[in-house]
């Protein structure tokens, strides 16, 4: 399934943190309804990639496309293009001061400009999708991790992105939650969403991705379908750190 | 040395006549000073050298010179400069209250900046990226997460220094201001009892602190509603 225009496109993307070159001349294209699975060791480069999407960090060197904009310093350009790029963190990042529903009205209200009553029918739409309508009106501390990060999803999915990027969603998660989280994950992939995740989470890998991709010192290493990745990998620093994390 | 019960219950509802004056110091400078604070916190994180350099020195300045001071020098140095003199802030700085009420603001303002500041830097940079993420603007995400966040974070220091600013306003008695402390000195200069006007004069200020500390608890558990896991 590949569209004439890819959704996401990078090409020869650098990105330096002071000397330090984080991304080496990545080149990424991701069409619509793909399923990208990231991983690596960590300190690879995997987060400041996705990052760079939506320009939390911004790249210094090669050019990033998405849905036809390209990643300037033009805010216009770089608004329409976070209202298409969903993303969840690691540590949920949900607003702690506000409520679950008002964690998911906020940014519907202000950058939608939904009126309130939709907004809130929005919100209760994607909360029953993640299964947590009840706790709407709690405060996101007084849920457990993995209902914070069902309610982060949700919360991006309040927006109608065309493609969520998920940053290690399931690593701050205590064991016995990290499923309640993927559930979600595989649904949405089910739905045709476009999804770009870093995780090591390799049983999600396996069923639900279209293509994996392995990164190291800030470049990418290979880059294959489930099958071939996982029994056929080419490279051996893939080989390495797929024995590392699959022997036990 | 004997302790004159009389003279307290005669002199107390003297200088409880002058609780008006020190709470209208007090409010008045509390809420300029918070207005000047937030000013100049924001031009301390503004990123523009010149605007965080403009807040330092400020700061400096006032956090560097003892209050009293700062009253002297506004209520009997400003009206030796012409420009003052001639100004259109005349009124203010021709008045003793006026006087009054701009040091301790400009007191006040230094040190809560700081505080504020504080507050805004402990706000999670990864709540920030989230609502950058959903496409709030800078101004949206300082309005509907920096804010709240902050005001929470800062309040501790801040009530600390609303108290602090109560017992400020007794200085304003050196230049003639007849708060509670002025109206104190004034007795004690009649009857010769500072043991028992200054001592009960200290009860007063403890009896408003116990208030103001009652008030200040209640807004923290209202911003801190957030952070208790039952509910």
């Amino acid at each position: 399934m590949t569209s004439p225009q890819p959704l996401i496109q990078m090409q020869n993307v650098d990105k330096y943190f002071g000397n330090f070159q984080a991304l080496k001349k990545i080149n990424l294209s991701v069409s619509k309804g793909e399923r990208i699975v990231v991983c690596g060791p960590s300190g690879s480069g995997k987060s400041t990639m996705i990052r760079c999407i939506n320009r939390l960090e911004k790249h210094n060197g090669g050019t990033i496309i998405i849905d036809g904009i390209e990643l300037t310093d033009d805010l216009k350009d770089l608004n329409a293009v976070r209202r298409e790029v969903g993303m969840v963190f690691q540590s949920f990042n949900l607003f702690p001061h506000m409520t679950i529903m008002n964690n998911l009205m906020l940014a519907q209200k202000l950058v939608r400009k939904t009126p309130k009553a939709e907004a809130r029918e929005v919100a209760m739409h994607y909360l029953e999708r993640v299964k947590i309508p009840e706790q709407a009106e709690k405060y996101p501390i007084q849920l457990s991790g993995g209902q914070q990060q069902r309610v982060a999803i949700a919360r991006a999915l309040c927006m109608k992105p065309e493609v969520i990027l998920f940053d290690e969603p399931t690593s701050a998660l205590d064991p016995e939650m990290i499923n309640e989280v993927l559930e979600v994950m595989v649904d949405l992939a089910r739905d045709g969403m476009t999804m770009i995740c870093v995780t090591h989470e390799m049983g999600f890998a396996r069923s639900v991705a279209d293509r994996v991709i392995f990164m190291d010192a800030g470049e990418i290493v290979e880059e294959a379908e489930p099958e071939t990745f996982f029994n056929a990998p080419k490279n051996d620093r893939t080989k390495l750190f797929l024995s590392q994390i699959l022997s036990h | 040395m004997s302790f004159d019960l009389p003279l307290i219950a005669e002199a107390l509802p003297k200088m409880l006549m002058g609780i008006g004056l020190t709470f209208q110091l007090l409010v008045l400078s509390a809420i300029l000073g918070l207005a000047l604070a937030i000013g100049v916190m924001l031009m301390r994180i503004s990123g523009k050298w010149y605007l965080s350099w403009l807040a330092q020195v400020y700061i400096y300045v006032f956090r560097g010179t003892p209050i009293l001071v700062q009253i002297f020098i506004v209520y009997y140095g400003f009206p030796q400069l012409d420009f003052i003199r001639e100004g259109f802030l005349w009124p203010i700085f021709r008045d003793p209250f006026g006087c009054a009420i701009v040091a301790l603001t400009l007191n006040t303002g230094a040190y809560v900046s700081e505080i504020l500041r504080g507050g805004v830097l402990g706000v999670d940079r990864g709540v920030l990226e989230a609502g950058e993420a959903l496409g709030l603007s800078k101004s949206q995400r300082f309005i509907y997460l920096t804010t709240p966040i902050a005001s929470r974070l800062a309040l501790p220091a801040y009530g600390n220094d609303i108290i602090s600013l109560l017992k400020s306003t007794a200085l304003a008695s050196t230049i003639t201001l007849a708060d509670m402390t002025g109206i104190a000195r004034t007795i004690v200069a009649q009857t010769y009892a500072p043991y028992e006007i200054f001592i009960s004069l200290a009860i007063v200020y403890m009896i408003v602190t116990f208030f103001l500390q009652k008030l200040l608890g209640r807004v923290e558990r209202y911003l801190g509603r957030y952070t208790i896991r039952e509910g």
